[in-house]
């Protein structure tokens, strides 16, 4: 009887389980801390969702291990970096439209600067070891260390401080409960992204594709659909992804590095690993999960901070191997 | 759009095929052929290369030798895709249904237009399967196995599919459904030259009009199944009944 209603409403319980654990930290701050932190691990979540997604897109439906991710999400920083130095007036006029303005326009250029240099490194490298994990892993990571070496010929070696436009610094403060503009601008962006992502997969016939080629890549071609082009296009699109997130998080911790890529990707495979690979609710989950996690013990065990997400990545490895959501979802 | 084949004409023609899986010498010279308003169906004991055969026809496995014709055009060099848009069906073994998608997704994956034909031949489709309309909006994961084996069917001819190639459709179905499957079989049979796998002779018998017994990857015996039918000491050599 109990294992009846427990199955029925396994999705009910698992979700109010979540909040309750979630609510825990409460117990060791006051309510106006935890909603600051709350916020914070949110945006974080959301800049993580931007980066994982992709990760998760491309092994899902390529079943390619893109180490190279990390890189892309670095050039995708610079790309803004640059935009942002171009229209300086821009970013420092105290103007919302032009702020915005600059920032849609950092987001688009380094979207497709980024996505055609993934159709390059899709067709020139990756197409050649499909199938074969060691392989992707080898080629992709020795992409990243042409790509940043790229980023080091290009932007030079020196870590670059990140402008942000004049709308996006400071905070709110209410009834003090402290608000960064800018993670509720990452909240947003992430929230509407996600919708995006769910609108084309779910929506549109390329998308039912997509998620059809997630479950079995072999029928989809005998069903008459050219999987080459379409991984080319996910590929961009996940590479596009990166980038967002690289620029979004270059505004986020003020600062562009050659390297910047590999910190993250670390945080992206754990978002997927917990998520489920090739579920794009699972990386919104998953990055959600380590985000908040990890401000709230970043606040009350600063010391555990790293290692809690590592934590939940083995619990939820031993007790669901295949992630949160299942692939396609 | 594929073309109307004749009567009796030959729409597929496989010339002496090679195929490897891994270092494993499957298809060893492979010939048969498949005629407009017929089906024709490769039968014989498991390993025999009946799967690979079809696999091999509609590119998913590489022909390492020989030549595979589809309405006197070669195809053996083609990649899936093309070979699919060339008006060839395929519904595998597992029957390769997308289990996270509804019933409409999975149509509508198959579906390579959207216009008035397509319409018309989906509307066909569900007629011949009218459990597909009842289940529409479900998730195809929870279908039951004939559910899943019509969905398979219906979406390989919902296009103008010129030659269908199914993998034994009745495997692990019950006997209604097998006798379902028949019906739907010769309903198709009348738009598409089907070529079929199949492992349970009741249904190959029903549907079949030619057979080719397969052995080691290569054809042992072809002719008429009514012959097959009458031959015991044949299916007693080959098929062990």
């Amino acid at each position: 009887m109990s294992q009846t209603v427990f199955k029925r409403w396994t999705k009910e319980l698992t979700i109010v389980g979540g909040i309750i654990i979630f609510m825990v930290p409460l117990l060791g701050m006051s309510g106006k801390t935890y909603l600051t932190l709350t916020i914070a691990g949110l945006a974080m979540g959301m800049l993580l969702f931007l980066v994982a997604s992709g990760v998760s897109i491309i092994f899902g439906l390529m079943d390619v291990l893109n180490f190279a991710h990390g890189a892309l999400f670095a050039w995708g920083a610079y790309v803004g970096f640059s935009v942002f130095k171009l229209l300086r007036n821009w970013v420092e006029a105290p103007s919302v439209l032009e702020n915005f303005g600059v920032f849609f326009v950092a987001i688009l250029a380094a979207m497709v600067a980024v996505a055609l240099l993934g159709v390059i490194l899709e067709r020139v490298l990756v197409r050649r070891v499909y199938g074969n994990h060691l392989f992707q892993i080898l080629i992709t990571f020795g992409a990243t260390i042409v790509l940043v070496e790229l980023i080091r010929v290009v932007w030079g070696p020196n870590d670059e401080v990140m402008a942000v436009p004049l709308t996006f610094q400071g905070h709110w403060d209410i009834f003090d409960v402290i608000i960064q503009r800018y993670r509720l601008i990452c909240i947003i962006i992430g929230i509407i992204l996600y919708a995006v992502i769910q609108l084309i997969l779910k929506k549109t016939k390329l998308g039912t594709i997509v998620r059809a080629g997630v479950e079995n890549r072999e029928m989809v071609q005998a069903m008459g659909h050219n999987i080459f082009l379409l991984f080319t296009g996910v590929f961009a699109a996940g590479a596009g992804l990166a980038a967002l997130g690289g620029l979004a998080m270059s505004i986020f911790s003020l600062q562009v590095y050659p390297d910047m890529g590999s910190t993250y990707l670390l945080f992206a495979f754990i978002v997927v690993i917990i998520g489920g690979l090739g579920s794009v609710t699972g990386s919104l989950v998953g990055a959600l999960i380590v985000g908040l996690s990890y401000n709230y013990v970043a606040y009350l065990i600063p010391w555990a901070a790293a290692g809690v997400n590592i934590l939940i990545m083995i619990l939820i490895l031993l007790i669901r191997p295949t992630g949160l959501f299942p692939a396609g979802k | 759009m594929a073309e109307e084949p004749g009567v009796n004409e030959t729409i597929l023609t496989v010339e002496n095929t090679h195929t490897f899986i891994g270092h494993h010498h499957i298809l060893q010279g492979l010939s048969f052929e498949a005629k407009a308003d017929a089906v024709t169906v490769l039968i014989g004991r498991n390993g025999a290369g009946k799967s690979t055969a079809l696999k091999t026809i509609i590119g998913l496995l590489p022909c390492s030798k020989g030549r595979i014709l589809f309405a006197n055009r070669e195809i053996q060099k083609k990649r899936p895709y093309e070979i699919a848009r060339l008006g060839i069906g395929f519904v595998p073994e597992d029957m390769g249904i997308f289990a996270n998608l509804t019933v409409e997704e999975n149509m509508r994956v198959a579906m390579l237009s959207e216009n008035e034909e397509t319409a018309k031949r989906l509307k066909r489709t569900l007629d011949m399967f009218p459990d597909l309309r009842n289940f529409w909006r479900a998730q195809a994961g929870i279908l039951s196995g004939g559910q899943k084996q019509m969905l398979a069917i219906a979406r390989a001819i919902v296009n103008d599919t010129a030659l269908l190639l199914i993998d034994e459709p009745s495997k692990g179905l019950a006997p209604i459904i097998v006798e379902a499957l028949i019906e739907a079989i010769n309903q198709i049979k009348e738009h598409s030259v089907v070529v079929l796998v199949e492992q349970n002779f009741y249904m190959a018998s029903a549907v079949g009009d030619h057979f080719y017994i397969l052995d080691d990857g290569a054809v042992v015996h072809s002719g008429n199944m009514a012959e097959l039918v009458d031959d015991d000491e044949l299916k007693s050599r080959y098929l062990g009944i």
